[in-house]
């Protein structure tokens, strides 16, 4: 590891302040730690946001489950409230790497590193979340712009980000065995506005798949998925699954998470 | 005082490694001591045009930089096979020089060309960064199958081929196949496997310049090996100027039965530039330079009867060596594979035929099992194959062809001694209720699911084993073990062992041996290893030896003990010895009802006279002391055997394989402690599992390894494997005198085909190759289900 000046910001302000195109936020560490230690990232700032107290913690209102940006994976899959609100996004949280991630990684870190694979991503369309930063909020649907991308700015931190109810919801995932990443994850939410259907580890980025989201809002049902196509273009393909496997999980999985719903 | 032999002891191990407190390798450091770093090839095959070291030598910290040129100079040896195979046509096998360091070519990724050290790990690794090396890149050969077509790697290595050996006879095979019913057909690919022991490679070196001394504190499973071919191939230093010591070691599988680049490297050099040197492998390196296992293509037939008799075998079976060939890279897939291809079988005639070629992938060398579940995955795959084309039950058919009598001659090559079978598979059969397994099935069907039961019987040949016999068959070696057992004055007892533990709890184990043997209470009793420079040698622990060798030795240095105790005690008691007695600790005259018990003949040995008198307790021309050693050499091989049986359950709609039930039913002979026994084969049964589910190395075309890292090669995980159904039955070995077999390997050689068996019954006969993804069984689901509905 190349070495670094460490910063220990004491609130939101600060660490936006040191930030620069050349620096990183520490949250959990468990993408930025290991890509430095590998030598795949250098940074010449390290910003430690974790003793940010105000961006930590779960809020739940009638319509809303907001989660500060450094909440750990492990206290979203145990939160109680989160359970009661949107079990499927607890059971995400709890579906997570391994304890030893879950017990660092950050819901801000997930999603500001947009990884194709992750999880979080794909709760963030289903759920209609609203990313809030230190000078805007984003819709989710507007956030993640591609394969690792968002629109977050250099200096632009998550706060919190806040999701929307759903009146049923599923989080279904073929997990990579290896790194237990998504090699598919599908979230299927119904809310009173519509359906959206968030699937992650197919492409280079999380998106809604509209086809399956309209065959559901004409039939709420697994059978109704039956009949949508799935392309296999600009579906990924690796060593553990290929496009046209990938292709068919995505129907697979929206289909149990619809019936889990 | 209660035998020991047969109890659950506590391991006495746990506490250091449960509480963090193993002294490893990569814990010590020595005053002074610089860092080092490999620079690795990046290519699969290149020619080293010019190394150019000279920025990295003005870089901060750098001590020195050394490359193939400077241990060409040094005339420092490489790195050796130690068992010399022949091929059919009589002639010897091909081997490349592997030089610790390449001078001129490389052939694997990883594969190290220079080192630099320096005064911290960051600055080698800065400084690694400026060496710059040019290359000459060229057409790598990854692939196996295209391995003896493709250019020669090796000058005058033609089609890559190290031998093509030949174990059997080819007529005899012929005739047999020429009167069967029916031949079975099998073609299979036992894919690659990296060993991952959860210590990473490591090694760190003290040179003292004044006695001359190198030390090398080393993650090795037989340091005495490594000592003797450092010294006697590598030219390193003379074997009493090389002390080699492998402390707590986290795990080896047969990937630290080498002795690698980096320890010759690393000794040589800490001479030279007169500091001492520590290297610690991260994990990539670990992923690209450990030897790997497995890696064959095999086609395999089976001449059967009608009625499920087996009349003959053969195999004929490509093994990959990877760039060069080690330490039991030549014997893996020869001797410990092809006397095992029969399996458990009365088989009239077989032959196996293997041909070993290179290609510029790591090295591949023996891993857990070693050859021996190559084999039973082979011939428990054809035979089951069989049971379902004659539509015999698997059970029936492997009943049907068992040996009743022991010791049974194999059809290849050994004599097993004892084993029974019948009594073994009887026994899974009853705990695994496959009686029961119909109705389970159904029930799996009504919610969509698909149930597959696998069964394997199989036996080992391992415990090696006689010098003559395998030094006869090509070892460079003898493969003895010895011990020496010495009771210090004041009673306790340290037993001084040449067989290494890096995971097996020799120092529980071996203490329950030593305590039943001497009647010294376990506590009393310490086992020391590990350490060229305390006690006597070893030839290392693989192939499930250290109890079946070098736990003899303990038990005969312990008998040579009760021995000479009898005529200490005997003189001290003022008796005959022939009328001295030796049990639970004590030297008992039972007409007299007199004793003495151990510790104060001991004590008396040591300290043999009284005050005002001149008396000695030693009989005449008998040493002072208590200290005896033992060299063992068995008689033969030990055979364990045992049958699993298996249940998995398939999603189709997703082709994940869920392992449902594992019964495990083994004969290990005399087992010492049950629980360290079920610990073993746990482990052995997780490798075998991830090798049947998830493991697999690949290469790519170009000769990089694409699995170089726990995000891509699958290890099994502690939730995809059930709570597993252990059984032993007991029929003990008849060539030592605890009647032990070994249990080290029995679970990894066992599980593999027991489980592909399961899926492959459960997709209703369809083939798929290892390991069983999700993917392709995914696949063969889809078109199980197109065929279904044809016949439908
Ligand atoms: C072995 C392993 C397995 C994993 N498995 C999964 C899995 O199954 N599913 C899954 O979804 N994920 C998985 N992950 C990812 C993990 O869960 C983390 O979410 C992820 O690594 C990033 O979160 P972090 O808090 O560790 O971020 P860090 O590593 O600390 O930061 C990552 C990036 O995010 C930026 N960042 C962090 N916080 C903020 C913020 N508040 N505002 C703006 N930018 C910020 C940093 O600048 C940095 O660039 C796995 C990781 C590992 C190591």
């Amino acid at each position: 590891m190349k070495t670094f000046n460490y910063h220990s910001a004491k609130d939101v302000k600060e660490a936006s302040k040191l930030a620069s195109s050349n620096s990183a936020f520490l949250a959990g560490g468990m993408t930025t730690l290991p890509s430095m230690k590998l030598g795949l990232a250098s940074y010449k700032d390290i910003i430690d946001i974790k003793r940010i107290k105000k961006i930590s913690g779960i809020k739940v209102s009638g319509k809303t489950v907001t989660i500060g940006a450094i909440t750990k994976h492990v206290e979203v899959a145990n939160s109680k409230d989160v359970k009661k609100a949107i079990p499927s996004l607890a059971a995400l949280a709890e579906g997570i790497g391994d304890p030893q991630v879950r017990n660092r990684g950050t819901i801000g870190g997930s999603i500001a590193n947009n990884d194709p694979a992750a999880d979080y991503p794909s709760a963030c369309i289903a759920l209609n979340a609203i990313i809030h930063t230190n000078n805007r909020k984003i819709n989710a649907d507007k956030f993640f712009t591609g394969m690792f991308e968002t629109s977050l700015k250099s200096s632009e931190i998550i706060e919190a980000i806040e999701f929307n109810i759903p009146q049923k919801s599923s989080y279904q995932k073929l997990p990579n065995p290896a790194s237990r990443y998504a090699i598919v994850g599908v979230y299927v939410a119904k809310h009173k506005t519509g359906i959206n259907v968030g699937v992650t580890g197919a492409k280079s980025s999380v998106y809604n798949d509209k086809n399956l989201a309209g065959a559901l809002s004409k039939n709420f049902s697994s059978s109704a998925i039956d009949n949508v196509k799935i392309s296999t273009s600009g579906i990924n393909s690796d060593i553990h699954a290929s496009a046209e496997y990938r292709a068919n999980m995505i129907k697979a999985f929206a289909k149990k998470a619809v019936d889990a719903c | 005082m209660a035998s020991l032999v047969g109890s659950r002891v506590e391991r006495k191990e746990d506490k250091r490694f449960l509480t963090g407190k193993g002294r490893y390798t990569s814990d010590i450091n020595i005053a002074n001591q610089t860092y080092a770093i490999f620079i690795r090839s990046p290519h699969a095959r290149a020619k080293i045009k010019k190394i150019d070291t000279s920025k990295a030598l003005k870089s901060s910290g750098v001590v020195d930089i050394l490359t193939g040129e400077h241990i060409a100079k040094d005339k420092i040896g490489g790195l050796i096979a130690g068992w010399a195979i022949r091929s059919e046509d009589g002639s010897e096998m091909k081997c490349p020089a592997n030089p610790p360091l390449a001078k001129d070519s490389v052939n694997f990724v990883g594969d190290p060309v220079a080192v630099v050290f320096a005064e911290t790990l960051d600055e080698a690794k800065a400084a690694a960064e400026l060496v710059k090396v040019d290359y000459k890149v060229l057409k790598a050969v990854a692939n196996l199958s295209d391995a003896m077509n493709s250019e020669a790697i090796h000058d005058g290595i033609e089609k890559n081929l190290c031998y093509d050996w030949l174990l059997g006879d080819r007529q005899k095979v012929k005739e047999a196949f020429d009167k069967a019913d029916k031949i079975i057909k099998l073609d299979i690919i036992n894919n690659r496997l990296i060993p991952n022991a959860m210590e990473p490679r490591a090694c760190v070196i003290d040179y003292n310049t004044a006695s001359e001394e190198i030390t090398c504190y080393t993650t090795s499973q037989n340091p005495h090996l490594s000592r003797l071919i450092m010294s006697a191939f590598g030219g390193v230093a003379p074997e009493n100027k090389l002390r080699v010591v492998a402390p707590d070691v986290g795990g080896g599988f047969g990937s630290k039965i080498n002795l690698y680049n980096e320890e010759i490297v690393c000794s040589w050099a800490s001479k030279k530039i007169e500091r001492p040197i520590k290297w610690v492998a991260e994990r990539t390196e670990s992923f690209l330079t450990d030897t790997h296992g497995r890696d064959h293509i095999t086609h395999a037939e089976l001449a059967v009867t009608n009625d499920g008799k087996f009349l003959g075998f053969k195999n004929e079976t490509i093994a990959n060596l990877g760039a060069y060939a080690r330490v039991f890279g030549t014997v893996t897939p020869t001797y410990l594979f092809g006397p095992c291809a029969t399996g458990v079988y009365i088989m009239p005639a077989a032959y196996s035929n293997v041909k070993a070629v290179y290609t510029n992938t790591a090295p591949v060398d023996a891993y857990r099992g070693a050859g021996r579940p190559e084999a039973t995955y082979t011939i428990e795959r054809i035979v089951d194959k069989a049971a379902m084309e004659l539509g015999i039950d698997p059970i029936e058919i492997r009943m049907k062809n068992f040996p009743t009598e022991f010791p049974f001659k194999q059809t290849l090559v050994h004599q097993v001694d004892s084993g029974d079978y019948i009594a073994g598979l009887n026994k899974a059969k009853e705990m695994a209720d496959y009686d029961g397994f119909a109705a389970r099935k159904k029930e799996s069907e009504s919610r969509g699911k698909l149930r597959g039961i696998g069964v394997t019987s199989y036996f080992e040949a391992c415990g090696i084993a006689p010098s003559p016999v395998v030094m006869m068959l090509g070892c460079g070696v003898g493969l003895w073990e010895s011990a020496e057992v010495r009771f210090n004055p004041t009673g306790q007892v340290t037993v001084y062992t040449g067989s290494h533990s890096h995971g097996q709890s020799h120092q529980t184990t071996f203490a329950q041996i030593a305590a039943d043997e001497l009647g010294v209470p376990i506590e009393n009793i310490d086992v020391v290893h590990g350490d060229t420079d305390k006690g006597t040698f070893g030839m290392g622990t693989y192939g499930s030896r250290s109890l079946t060798v070098g736990g003899i030795a303990i038990v005969n240095a312990c008998k040579k003990i009760v021995n000479k105790g009898k005529k200490i005690a005997a003189k001290m008691l003022e008796e005959n010895p022939d009328d001295v007695d030796f049990k639970n600790g004590e030297f008992v005259v039972t007409k007299s009802n007199k004793k003495k018990t151990i510790g104060e003949v001991a004590f008396a040995s040591y300290l043999p006279g009284v005050r005002d008198e001149v008396k000695s307790p030693l009989p005449e021309g008998e040493e002072p002391g208590l200290i005896e050693s033992s060299f063992f050499d068995p008689s033969n091989f030990s055979f364990p055997a045992g049958s699993h049986i298996c249940e998995v359950e398939i999603d189709p709609e997703t082709g994940r394989v869920k392992l449902d039930k594992y019964t495990a039913v083994d004969d290990f002979g005399t087992i010492v402690n049950p629980l360290i026994v079920e610990g073993q084969v746990h482990g052995g049964l997780a490798q075998g599992i991830g090798q049947a589910l998830c493991e697999n190395a690949q290469y790519d075309e170009s000769g990089q390894l694409i699995t170089a890292s726990y995000m891509d090669y699958t290890m099994p995980r502690a939730d995809d494997l059930p709570d597993f159904n252990l059984g032993f039955t007991c029929t003990k070995a008849t060539t030592n005198p605890l009647g032990v077999k070994g249990c080290g390997e029995a679970g990894t050689i066992a599980a593999t085909p027991t489980v592909m068996n399961a899926v492959i019954n459960a997709l209703g006969g369809k083939e798929i190759s290892l390991p069983a993804t999700a993917e392709k069984v995914w696949n063969a689901c889809k078109e199980l289900k197109k065929s279904n509905a044809k016949a439908a």
